[in-house]
């Protein structure tokens, strides 16, 4: 079972007052919490990997809180989230995969059932490679008004034996959101799509 | 045609090898990407509804090359996304403008099928910026071996008055998956999700 060894944490916080039309009531912020953890992969093909995505658990976990509390410490202000994973050279794009269990499973245990599917990408890349993560809502996928992106990047990493893991929360929609679509206010939260 | 296009360009990637086994059949990806005129640059738009109907013409446009470039029929396609970056211009809403209410309809109509959400990201950004665009299955989101990304980008796009628009399509998931989850053959094909 390998260790979890983290080398850096970053945490990124946007608000967003206006973007050249009428300045909301409520700025829009976007935070971001990465981390930068040696992969216990790299360096040659090893075909058992499912487990270390349980090991991942607790660092998604702590990466999520860390989200709620630069969004204030009120997880009910969440409305919006995504993950992303980029591997270091000697890694393979499987190996960001396994953030796919652990970075959901935290997000929407800190959020208290978030039922969406968690918008994700990845890839594989050198030191300052820029990820732009995708944001859907925490509820129902198909609200138009919080269809969005926040890129994020970090200079040092990943090194070639590295993974940078990403969780993104978002407080609500764009800042100026008007196509139309299904609105926040009309989700069913049934079945994580409307 | 509405959209005033000044390229377009078409990117396929062609999986043979990964960490030295052979990918057998290769894994392939392509994005098409139109680099247009934003009609709305400059100025604070409220009506959006000229680059809605720039969308629906794109995403026709855009899926058949994409599936051109793979050389597959468009139902043998098994995962997509879409992307779009702004101009420094323009608003990160006119994005939304062009990917969220009409453009998946003719891209589905190009796949045959497409029950799934089209995963999606978008930014404003100067020439040379990067899009990453995310992809997922076209008829389960659920399909673990089908999230994935593809990175494009352009020197020369987006000027400042343009309109950067790529969708992505795939004949495979990524290369060599094993970290479970819902598997292709499992696939209902009935809620988009499972």
């Amino acid at each position: 079972m390998p260790e979890v060894v983290v080398r850096k944490k970053v945490t990124c916080v946007e608000e967003i007052f206006h973007e050249n039309g009428p300045a909301a009531g409520k700025p829009l912020r976007r935070a971001a919490a990465l981390a930068v953890i040696r992969n216990p992969f790299a360096g040659s093909y090893i075909e058992n990997i499912e487990s270390f995505m349980d090991d991942l658990k607790p660092l998604g976990l702590a990466m999520a809180r860390s989200l709620v509390a630069a969004l204030g410490g009120d997880a009910t202000v969440v409305e919006g989230y995504g993950k992303g994973a980029i591997v270091g050279s000697a890694g393979e794009l499987e190996h960001g995969a396994l953030w796919h269990v652990p970075g959901g499973y935290a997000m929407r245990e800190v959020l208290g059932g978030a039922k969406a599917i968690v918008a994700s990408t990845k890839k594989v890349g050198g030191p300052g490679t820029r990820l732009d993560v995708p944001v859907t809502h925490i509820n129902a996928s198909y609200v138009r008004s919080h269809f969005d992106a926040m890129e994020v990047a970090i200079n040092d990493a990943p090194r070639a034996d590295e993974i940078l893991l990403a969780l993104v929360m978002t407080t609500g929609a764009r800042i100026h959101a008007r196509v139309g679509g299904l609105k926040a206010s009309e989700i069913k939260g049934e079945d994580g799509l409307r | 045609m509405k959209a005033k296009i000044r390229k377009i360009a078409t990117f396929v990637e062609e999986i043979q090898r990964e960490m030295d086994r052979e990918i057998s059949p290769p894994s392939r990806r392509a994005a098409a990407v139109a680099v247009i005129e934003n009609p709305c640059a400059g100025t604070y738009v409220e009506d959006l509804s000229e680059l809605m109907a720039i969308g629906e013409e794109l995403g026709e446009l855009l899926a058949a090359r994409a599936v051109a470039a793979l050389g597959i029929p468009g139902p043998s396609a098994e995962s997509y996304g879409k992307a779009a970056a702004v101009g420094e211009n323009g608003e990160l809403e006119h994005a939304a403008a062009i990917l969220h209410p009409k453009l998946g309809t003719p891209v589905r109509r190009v796949l045959g099928k497409g029950a799934a959400l089209i995963p999606s990201s978008k930014k404003r950004g100067g020439m040379g910026v990067v899009l990453d665009i995310p992809l997922g299955h076209k008829d389960a989101a659920f399909v673990r071996s089908h999230f994935d990304g593809m990175e494009v980008r352009l020197n020369d796009a987006p000027r400042a008055n343009e309109i950067m628009v790529a969708v992505a399509v795939t004949d495979s998931g990524r290369p060599l998956p094993r970290v479970g989850g819902l598997t292709k053959d499992q696939i209902k094909g009935e809620d988009g999700l499972r």
